[in-house]
């Protein structure tokens, strides 16, 4: 460290910026990874700013069909939001233990986040269905197209987040807390986080204006 | 083992911005939750009389708890990735905004300026 500082200096003092940085150059293999993710997820914020923009001109046409009002069940709505509000804190508290390097409460918390995950799923895959069911599917209306695009799209991310999650615990579990898989469940925790941002959009923008209009 | 270690170590401090502690987590959740159930209060119990001012309510209060959700739970700061995270973030910002805003003001305009034949709208 030392004799790096007294090499930039020299360089420094002699006017010649030829060997700047010799510290800075060094990055430790996926460095970089955490800010490649956020772009990664900031280009995944565009895909919904696209739908949510759909949602908004096609949000009125209900075709002579259904209207929000006839459809949404709120408090369910409340309930999933419920389900995916706990997942964040708990895969938090995951992050937190794996800090302190504890894989069996890491785990733990995992396994807890794909609980709530799941049911979040499955109570948004029942509403599917009930709405199928009752004769108001994506088909039915442009208003309904965009809806089920939507959240069925946000759905698809949580779905994936889960597979995600199952694969880094058995990874965690054969290898243990090694930087590799700190980092992945880095990653993941900013998917999973940034998932939920994109729920309060979906249940302000969607469930509950919806219910105004 | 040991040198596994050693590069744990070295590299949880040179990413220090991206952790958060057990209050700022449990700050975020409390402070979400509160953010939550006040819209869903407003709708569901129809609690003021204008529909016009619940919606512009519910959306200010979406505004402040993705906030939170960036500072508490992502971890935004300035700092972080020497500020290239928010950076990315605030250019993303914008083109949402255009986006949004640009579909729904034009596509407004659209149907308002659409004169429709009366019997056109009883179409199915």
């Amino acid at each position: 460290m030392s004799a790096t500082d007294t090499m930039t200096t020299s360089a420094a003092s002699g006017g010649q910026p030829r060997v700047f940085h010799v510290e800075d150059e060094h990055h430790a293999e996926g460095g970089s990874t955490m800010l490649g993710f956020w772009l990664y997820l900031m280009s995944d914020c565009l895909i919904f700013a696209m739908l949510f923009a759909a949602y908004g001109v096609l949000g009125g046409n209900y075709a002579a069909g259904p209207s929000p009002k006839d459809l949404f069940d709120l408090p369910l709505v409340a309930i999933n939001t419920t389900m995916l509000l706990l997942s964040s804190i708990t895969y938090g508290f995951a992050m937190l233990t794996m800090e302190r390097g504890r894989v069996g409460a890491t785990q733990g918390w995992l396994v807890v986040t794909a609980l709530f995950g799941i049911a979040f799923v499955s109570i948004e895959l029942s509403e599917f269905s009930h709405l199928i069911h009752d004769g108001a599917g994506p088909q039915r209306s442009a208003f309904l197209s965009s809806f089920f695009t939507l959240v069925g799209t946000h759905g698809l991310h949580v779905t994936f987040g889960l597979i995600w999650m199952v694969t880094l615990m058995v990874q965690v579990a054969r290898h243990g807390l090694v930087t590799a898989n700190r980092r992945r469940l880095m990653c993941l925790s900013l998917f999973w986080h940034f998932l939920d941002v994109i729920w309060i959009g979906v249940f302000t923008f969607v469930y509950l204006m919806g219910f105004l209009r | 083992m040991n040198a596994d270690t050693h590069v744990d170590h070295h590299d949880s401090h040179a990413d220090e911005p991206a952790h958060g502690s057990l209050r700022s987590y449990l700050t975020g959740f409390f402070l979400s939750v509160v953010l939550t159930v006040i819209p869903f209060w407003l709708v569901m119990g129809d609690v003021l009389s204008s529909k016009q001012a619940t919606a512009l309510v519910i959306m200010a209060f979406a505004v402040v708890q993705i906030i939170v959700h960036m500072i508490f739970f992502l971890h935004m700061n300035p700092r972080s990735e020497n500020g290239w995270t928010l950076m990315a973030l605030l250019f993303t910002l914008v083109l949402v905004g255009i986006t949004l805003s640009g579909s729904l003001w034009v596509m407004y305009h659209l149907n308002a300026n659409m004169v429709l034949d009366p019997g056109m709208s009883q179409m199915p």
